[in-house]
């Protein structure tokens, strides 16, 4: 129902955009003891890293091929047969995720083939999966990248299968890159209130919540999702997509192992995570729990409780698509007007966003939309305190990255509880910022009053 | 206070219910009652006086429970949002030491904070313990120069309409008439225009709602000399008697000033009403009558035809919105005709009234207002009103914020409209957000989300009454 307004200029300013390679990692990055290769300039995993490590607050394994000058013209085949081998060398992980770059893209490189070629030049690294993902960072963003390295991973991983729901407690969910560390972990213990067992692939929240362990330093990931569970996903007894971006590795999930899918766009707001609750149940066969009836009728109440402050505010949201439509939906759900709308790039959830218009563009972009319609608060990542500045407006912090936010990685957004929370947010920052105060007048015939400040304690003419 | 000095207040010449018996208002019944004490409706009353420094004197309860809870606001001073009591012990309670706590509060808080006055509100346990409050507030005033004004509201006198009677009263023993206002400033003074002194008695300035009427006063040369109680500034209530003309706004409560206005110092009042585009423009054509200068009517009449124009295109499109939505009016003490013409303004139908606390007049202005077939409520119980809500297929609740959330449990659109509220709507401007509020309350996709049944549940029926809602 969105108009999809193109690009229409030359220079992106404060963009919003994060490259598809960063995103494959990220989906990598939920693996248990695995590392990402990019295949590009080191800069590309560089500038990667950086941004995970002000994101969660965690080291994070990311290596390069660290193509060069000389095997950028003339070739960088070995750089990623090398890389693998030293990587798989020295700490024998359990999958290397291998996305390309700009760089190599441009190049040529055939990834695939090159992940191939190592296994036959090293069959002493055969137990160990190298998962190629073709992410330039000249299309799409975070949220594609991720995707098509899930996508990866299922096709690497995942055999066709006979045995669907031979597990018969196991469910997998497919979790795409609109939820956090809070998010997934809550949608697992969503799962397990069923007497469901869940995969979860990628499981960020077993790896980048956040966690003290035992060995003070890692080369590879802490946690996530084991590979020997992945492989197994074609038992289980249903599949739950959530984020329509995942769309084409559920596609090809179901295609290859015929486990039955439910699909999600979000799990904010009461609609969409009844949805979730009444598939579970039917899934399990077992009735929804007291406790989630309770947290359901909680948000309920949250519901009219904060429709007073939320009805009408006007409300700029900038984000990947996934995140985009999420936050629109639970907003305009509350009677909000989302008058600005920005995703990153093209992809198909964005024709459901309920706003008149997304523009494929950057945060000037949102700036411009917002101050032409009306704007009472921006949701978006850190880079749009300054938006939001110019604007006068508040910003609820969302998406990535967020580094001037303590334990924005780890906030829970969905669910009824998660749901609920933000409502409390958002009717705490639009009140707190005052959008309707009735300016005081002051009468042209009003006298006896030198100074309009009430003296502070203990202070004496 | 003395018990024939309750009796006194209770008789007000000037109040319609002063004909059927002389208590005030309905006495409370043990065990099934709702609204607040005479220390409440004093303190609701004054609080808004922004320069002045409100010490409660009591235990904690009184003050504790109620400090800095009011939607009135201040252009200049804050001092009223600063809560003060003597916050008694046991100790002096019981050794006697209240007054003596009393009189060092009082210095306190002129040491502390140089206020305009003290307003001293006394309460059940030193009114029992007998504190002579008023000795204590001469004496201390003497010592230190400042005003210091005993306000003698024991929670047990009675109801919180006493407590605003108890209020007045207290402004017209010690305050009013102690002052001559300060000369019109030269550079307000305009050509052609004489300035005309008015008060206005019972207006709160509840959100701020009073600076959309204000800036009309100004430009018709109308000072306000005092506002009783929104905005207000002790130097202004000193001046009140100089008026020409007072206006009650939307209250009986405070009633007893006026009238002793009127028949001490020769001020004449009439009682009006902000709320509405009708009743906006009839309080101005009211003043313009009892002033009485033929320029000012002029200028009234120019001003009320603009501002109607304005905002009649500025409702047009709520009216669409809002047409023929039906309406259950809870007000309590406002009332209630006066919310009813500005719903009628937007096209909106009210089905019930509260008239718990109308008169047989105000009745029969209702019935004029609304028709025949108008349900007229008693019984305010949660119970009750959300069973009228059904019967009667409201849109929306409109009533005070105690009542709120009696109405969205029941998942049932609310306005709040009392003096918690954080929306003003009184004035013509007023009537645009009085009307977005409407809009966004009962058009909020919430209800039906919050009505449906989860996808899982066959049987049950989300927002029926239970039988056991709080009061």
């Amino acid at each position: 129902m969105a108009e999809i307004i193109k690009r229409n200029k030359a220079l992106a300013v404060s963009p919003l955009k994060v490259s598809q390679p960063v995103g494959a990692s990220l989906a990598f990055l939920g693996i248990n003891r695995a590392i990402p290769m990019m295949h590009g300039s080191q800069g590309c995993t560089a500038f990667g890293k950086v941004f995970f490590v002000r994101h969660f607050r965690e080291p994070i394994p990311l290596q390069t091929t660290a193509m060069d000058q000389t095997s950028t013209v003339l070739g960088a085949d070995d750089n990623v047969i090398e890389g693998l081998r030293a990587i798989a060398e020295k700490n024998h992980p359990a999958l290397i995720g291998l996305p390309t770059t700009g760089l190599s893209e441009t190049q040529g490189a055939d990834i695939h083939r090159l992940a191939k070629q190592f296994h036959v030049t090293h069959p002493e690294y055969a137990d160990i999966p190298v998962v190629p993902v073709v992410t330039p960072d000249f299309s799409g963003c975070l949220e594609s990248g991720y995707a098509l390295a899930v996508k990866s991973m299922i096709d690497v991983l995942v055999p066709p299968s006979s045995n669907v729901g031979k597990r018969h407690k196991q469910v997998n969910v497919l979790a795409g890159s609109l939820l956090t560390p809070g998010d997934i972990e809550h949608v697992k213990e969503l799962v397990e209130a069923f007497g469901l067992r869940p995969v979860v692939l990628p499981d960020i929240a077993d790896s980048l919540d956040g966690h003290l362990t035992e060995a003070e330093s890692s080369p590879l990931t802490t946690g996530g999702t084991p590979v020997s569970e992945i492989v197994t996903m074609g038992e289980s007894v249903a599949t739950l997509v959530i984020g329509r971006s995942l769309d084409p590795a559920a596609d090809l999930l179901k295609e290859r192992t015929r486990v039955p899918d439910t699909r999600f766009d979000t799990l904010m707001g009461l609609e969409a995570v009844d949805a979730f609750v009444h598939a579970l149940t039917l899934i399990s066969g077992q009735p929804v729990p007291e406790k989630l009836e309770r947290q359901r009728a909680q948000l309920q109440d949250a519901m009219v409780d904060t429709h007073f402050m939320l009805g009408f505010a006007r409300i700029a949201i900038a984000g990947d698509p996934d995140l985009l439509y999420g936050y629109a939906r639970l907003v305009t759900d509350m009677g909000c007007e989302v008058t600005a709308a920005v995703a990153p790039s093209r992809a198909p959830v964005l024709d459901a966003v309920p706003a008149a218009q997304v523009k494929l563009g950057d945060l000037e972009d949102l700036e411009l939309a917002a101050r032409e319609h009306g704007v009472d608060l921006v949701i978006s990542n850190s880079h749009a305190a300054e938006t939001a500045q110019h604007l006068g407006v508040p910003l609820l912090r969302a998406g990535f990255p967020q580094y001037d936010l303590i334990g924005g990685y780890q906030k829970l957004w969905v669910g009824y509880r998660g749901t609920r929370q933000t409502l409390f947010d958002l009717a705490n920052i639009l009140v707190s910022n005052g959008h309707h105060e009735i300016p005081a007048y002051h009468s042209i015939y009003h006298t006896g009053e030198a100074s309009h400040a009430t003296p502070a304690p203990g202070h004496t003419h | 206070m003395q018990a024939k000095d309750i009796a006194e207040l209770l008789n007000e010449p000037a109040c319609e219910h002063n004909k059927k018996s002389k208590s005030g208002c309905a006495k409370p019944k043990p065990g099934a009652t709702a609204g607040g004490c005479s220390f409440d409706g004093a303190q609701i009353a004054l609080l808004p006086i922004a320069d002045v420094a409100h010490i409660v004197h009591g235990p904690i309860a009184c003050a504790g429970s109620s400090w800095d809870n009011r939607g009135t606001r201040s252009s200049g001073p804050t001092l009223y949002k600063i809560g003060m009591t003597t916050d008694l012990t046991e100790q002096d309670v019981v050794m006697g030491r209240s007054e003596k706590r009393l009189f060092h509060s009082i210095k306190q808080a002129i040491d502390s904070y140089q206020p305009a006055a003290v307003f001293v509100y006394n309460t059940c346990v030193p009114a029992l313990v007998g504190d002579d409050v008023d000795a204590v507030c001469k004496d201390a005033a003497q010592r230190y120069g400042v005003p210091v004004v005993p306000v003698d509201c024991a929670g047990f006198y009675g109801t919180k309409n006493l407590g605003n009677r108890i209020a007045g009263d207290s402004m017209f023993k010690y305050v009013i008439g102690t002052r001559d206002p300060d000369p019109v400033p030269p550079d307000a003074q305009r050509p052609g225009i004489t300035v005309h002194d008015v008060n206005l008695i019972g207006e709160y300035n509840i959100a701020g709602e009073f600076w959309r009427v204000l800036p009309l006063f100004d430009e018709l040369g109308l000072r306000i000399l005092c506002t009783l109680s929104g905005d207000a500034r002790f130097h202004q209530v000193q001046a009140m008697h100089r008026a020409e003309t007072s206006m009650v706004v939307c209250a009986k409560a405070l009633l007893n000033v006026a009238r002793k206005l009127e028949s001490t110092h020769g001020v004449p009042f009439f009682e009006g009403s902000f709320y509405g585009v009708t009743d906006t423009s009839h309080a101005f054509r009211e003043f313009a009558r009892l002033i009485g200068d033929a320029s000012l009517t002029e200028r009234v009449e120019a001003m009320i035809a603009r501002e109607e124009a304005k905002v009649d295109a500025a409702l047009e499109p709520w009216r669409q919105r809002l047409k023929g939505k039906r309406v259950l009016l809870y007000t309590g003490g406002v009332k209630s005709w006066s919310i009813v013409s500005a719903l009628q303004d937007l096209g909106m139908e009210v089905v019930a009234t509260g008239t718990g606390k109308s008169t047989e007049e105000d009745k029969a202005r209702i019935r004029e207002l609304m028709g025949e077939k108008t349900k007229m409520i008693t019984d305010g119980s949660p119970k009750a009103l959300i069973g009228i809500v059904k019967e009667y297929q409201a849109d929306i609740l409109i009533a005070g914020g105690r009542n709120m959330y009696t109405a969205l449990k029941a998942r049932i659109p609310f306005l709040d409209i009392n003096q918690e509220r954080e929306f003003g709507y009184a004035g013509y401007t007023g009537m645009a957000e009085l009307a977005r509020q409407l809009a966004l309350t009962i058009e909020s996709p919430v209800w039906t989300s919050v009505r449906k049944p989860a996808p899982w549940a066959t049987d049950s029926a989300p927002g029926v009454v239970m039988t056991a809602t709080g009061g």
